[in-house]
């Protein structure tokens, strides 16, 4: 099968090349071994340098609308963080003291939401906080199986029922001029969070939940049909076992599902994440990229990979593939004429282009640019 | 260090969950059934558990469809469906029901209900006979029945034989029980597309049902039987130089994969052979072959990926072929479970959370409004068909209907 651009790897990196390139009537196809870490997004993005108008355009066309407010974000332990964009549903604040007192809610029976520790972290920054258990009976089903009452299966409760909860935070709520909620509202968009935060007399927080994460599968979701209805090819759950490279030029690739049904393009985009996703893989001896064998920037000495400290920061999530200014990928040191590696296989060998969820767009808008 | 680790492969990956949660956000039943544990309880949890003590199997993994949605999921290549079935093959006590055996022998319930297929079709539209069968053997009163046919499929392919040995190229088709005893119908429309590409249609030398529903219901021996029978007569095919098409994607995905999977048996020579029809004709159409199509054919038709389509990877060549016909007015239907999976929606203690899956799928092909719905999988067909009330029609039968007639 014949497409102007493949794109491996189906997270938003990918998402964000293929609808861009779709958009410019380019035809495409996503590989994507499995779902990626969209479904580990907070809803903000790290670094955006440059380009918010162009992210906030592509997001808003496919019913994502982002705010831009440079400034903080809470993370789900109470810690704060340094954030540029952000989901409308999510907040950015200009200082860590957002609010003077905060009510902290959580769901009776719902693990993943680290209510306490979320007061702790913000005792520390002066706000006052109060923790209180709400005990909804439409959510006894999910107690039945305690492992499993996750975010996305309360959101899928919650969303029918969120007018009951609104009512159950205005019973509680004191003196408090915030109030801090799960993620697990708004599974198949952003209108039922605003809601709520329209109906409670009050700045309300939603603060990330532990995986899955109901705002980054809803983005997931929206820009892969936003993808599908722009003509793009989403090949969920089949990977690129190998590809077919003559003379620095990648001709086509070879498919877990297709086998022997090559996919041929005239360039191809290289998005498949860092060690979690496999774009990344290693030995006791070595990093390397395991679909085109790229130069991979790491140091050869295994011990300074890691800090035993496991909550230092760690070397390794600094090496990524090697590329030249146009994001060209190398095999030694000779670099893939049609071929771009975006996204966090980059690691931070494009300080530049930013990190995390920045890094993802910033890269792959300028693989667009180079393609178009 | 690396000599340890090349040794720590383990049976369906289950080592490689990094218990991300993922396949759990992507389980049809974990969304209506809180009695299930979820895919990745059920799966590489569980498994870890039941390698130490078989006693921490648990008989709730009957709820799991086998839809295989949790793998297509899954970022780390873990084969979660083939850890719960397997789990089931291995640990389940005691013998299927009568109503399971009864679901599960579809060649042989189409062999008894040929010969009076008027008979069994009014009978089993009665009232009082689903009203018998929810009550006698708990098959949910509220579902329709497939409908038999008089003449078999086999029976038709006799009757043209000789035209079909006349063309200069051959294909072997694995029609598969519904094609063979429900619906012969989308056989002769794969013979009339295979027909216009210049191919002659052969068929096995007697196949077997393919035995999914088997396998699902607890027969694994019988299941494991008919794979070698097929493997074997398969096999055959290849040795004279055919490939295997085949319209149903359960049956595709159930000799390709869940034979070596779950079953045991050895694939590997018939394997890259055995594909669907959808892909079978588009690889025509790339290499150069030419359809000639009515010029008077308008159909709105929205696509719906079957689950195992999807774990095939393979939607992607039906949709192809759709979009190519002139005429065809194309929506890609969003990936969902229509909630049925073969014999599972049947059984009475799933018939409402089979309907609820298929909830989100019925009302966006309400939506589109179209003409037909089409699909590759026959279950799909008789869950949208009865739950929507929209005509489903497989890619063949569609792509057969569009071509011009030469006679």
């Amino acid at each position: 099968m014949r497409f102007d651009t493949i794109i491996i790897g189906g997270g938003l990196a990918g998402l964000t090349a293929g609808i861009s390139l779709q958009k410019a009537g380019q035809s495409t196809a996503i590989v994507s071994a499995g779902q990626n870490s969209l479904h580990f997004f907070s809803g903000t993005f790290e670094s955006m340098l440059g380009m918010p108008p162009r992210v906030v355009d592509l997001f808003a066309e496919a019913g994502i609308h982002l705010h831009y407010t440079p400034g903080v974000r809470l993370m789900s332990l109470g810690t704060f963080g340094k954030a540029f964009l952000a989901l409308e549903d999510t907040d950015l604040f200009p200082t860590e003291k957002f609010a003077r007192k905060a009510l902290v809610v959580n769901f009776a029976g719902f693990n993943d939401f680290f209510s306490s520790f979320l007061a702790q972290g913000l005792e520390k920054q002066g706000i006052a906080c109060r923790v209180r258990l709400i005990h909804l009976p439409e959510l006894d089903p999910l107690r039945q199986s305690p492992s499993e009452m996750r975010s996305v299966h309360m959101a899928r409760i919650l969303d029918g029922i969120w007018e009951k909860v609104v009512q159950e935070v205005r019973v509680l709520i004191k003196d408090e001029d915030a109030v801090i909620l799960p993620q697990v509202f708004g599974l198949q968009g952003a209108d039922i969070p605003m809601k709520i935060r329209q109906a409670i007399p009050a700045r309300v927080v939603f603060a990330a939940t532990m995986p899955p994460s109901v705002p980054g599968i809803r983005t997931q979701m929206m820009l892969h049909r936003r993808y599908e209805i722009l003509g793009g090819t989403y090949l969920m759950g089949d990977e690129v076992a190998r590809a077919h490279v003559h003379d620095s030029v990648v001709h086509s690739v070879a498919t877990k599902n297709m086998d022997q049904h090559f996919l041929t393009g005239d360039h191809f985009i290289l998005a498949t994440g860092r060690f979690f996703a496999k774009g990344l893989a290693s030995t006791p001896e070595k990093v390397y990229e395991p679909i085109f064998g790229l130069d991979v920037d790491y140091s050869p000495d295994r011990n300074t990979w890691y800090d035993a400290d496991f909550l230092k920061y760690q070397p390794y999530m600094r090496f990524g593939v090697k590329t030249d200014p146009q994001l060209h990928p190398m095999v030694g040191g000779e670099p893939l004429k049609n071929l771009y590696a975006v996204g966090s296989i980059l690691g931070m060998t494009r300080p530049d282009l930013g990190s995390g969820a920045g890094l993802a767009i910033n890269s792959a808008f300028t693989a667009v640019d180079n393609i178009l | 260090m690396s000599q340890y680790q090349e040794h720590t492969e383990s049976v369906h990956n289950f080592e490689e969950c990094m218990k991300c949660t993922v396949c759990t956000a992507y389980c049809p039943v974990l969304q209506v059934n809180p009695l299930y544990p979820g895919p990745k309880q059920a799966g590489p949890d569980g498994e870890r558990l039941r390698l130490k003590d078989p006693y921490f199997f648990n008989y709730a993994l009957k709820y799991c469809m086998n839809c295989k949605r949790c793998e297509v999921a899954c970022p780390s290549g873990v084969n979660v469906a083939d850890l719960i079935q397997a789990a089931r093959i291995k640990y389940e006590q005691g013998k299927p029901k009568w109503r399971d055996r009864m679901l599960a022998s579809t060649d042989f319930m189409g062999k008894m209900a040929r010969p009076v297929a008027h008979l069994a079709n009014w009978t089993t539209s009665l009232r009082l006979t689903k009203s018998i069968l929810d009550a006698g053997f708990a098959i949910d009163k509220r579902r329709s029945f497939p409908k038999y046919s008089m003449r078999t499929f086999e029976q038709w392919m006799g009757h043209h034989h000789k035209e079909q040995a006349a063309f200069p190229e051959q294909v072997a088709f694995f029609h598969g029980c519904y094609v063979n005893y429900n619906y012969p119908e989308l056989g002769r429309d794969l013979v009339k597309v295979m027909n216009a590409l210049g191919v002659g249609v052969q068929l096995l030398d007697k196949e077997k049902c393919c035995g999914i529903a088997m396998i699902t219901n607890g027969m694994s021996r019988q299941a494991e039987k008919n794979a070698l029978h097929n493997v074997e007569v398969l096999k055959k095919a290849v040795e004279g130089g055919l490939k295997i098409v085949a319209t149903s994607s359960t049956c595709t995905l159930t000799i390709r994969e869940e034979y070596p999977h779950l079953l045991g048996v050895d694939v590997s020579e018939v394997k890259d052979s055995l594909m669907h029809a959808c892909r079978f004709v588009f690889e025509r159409l790339e290499k150069g072959a030419v359809l000639e199509f009515r010029d008077d054919f308008h159909l709105k038709v929205a696509y719906h990926t079957p689950c195992h389509m999807e774990k095939l990877g393979w939607g992607v060549f039906s949709e192809r072929i759709l979009r190519m016909i002139p005429g065809v007015e194309f929506t890609l239907l969003d990936s969902a479970c229509c909630g049925i999976a073969g014999t599972y929606g049947f059984k009475k203690e799933n018939y409402e959370a089979s309907q609820k899956i298929g909830a989100k799928l019925f009302e966006q092909i309400n939506t589109v409004n179209p003409d037909v719905v089409a699909c590759d999988c026959e279950t799909c067909k008789w869950q949208i068909e009865m739950s929507t009330g929209y005509k489903v029609m497989h890619p063949i039968s569609i792509l057969a209907q569009a071509l011009k007639d030469n006679d």
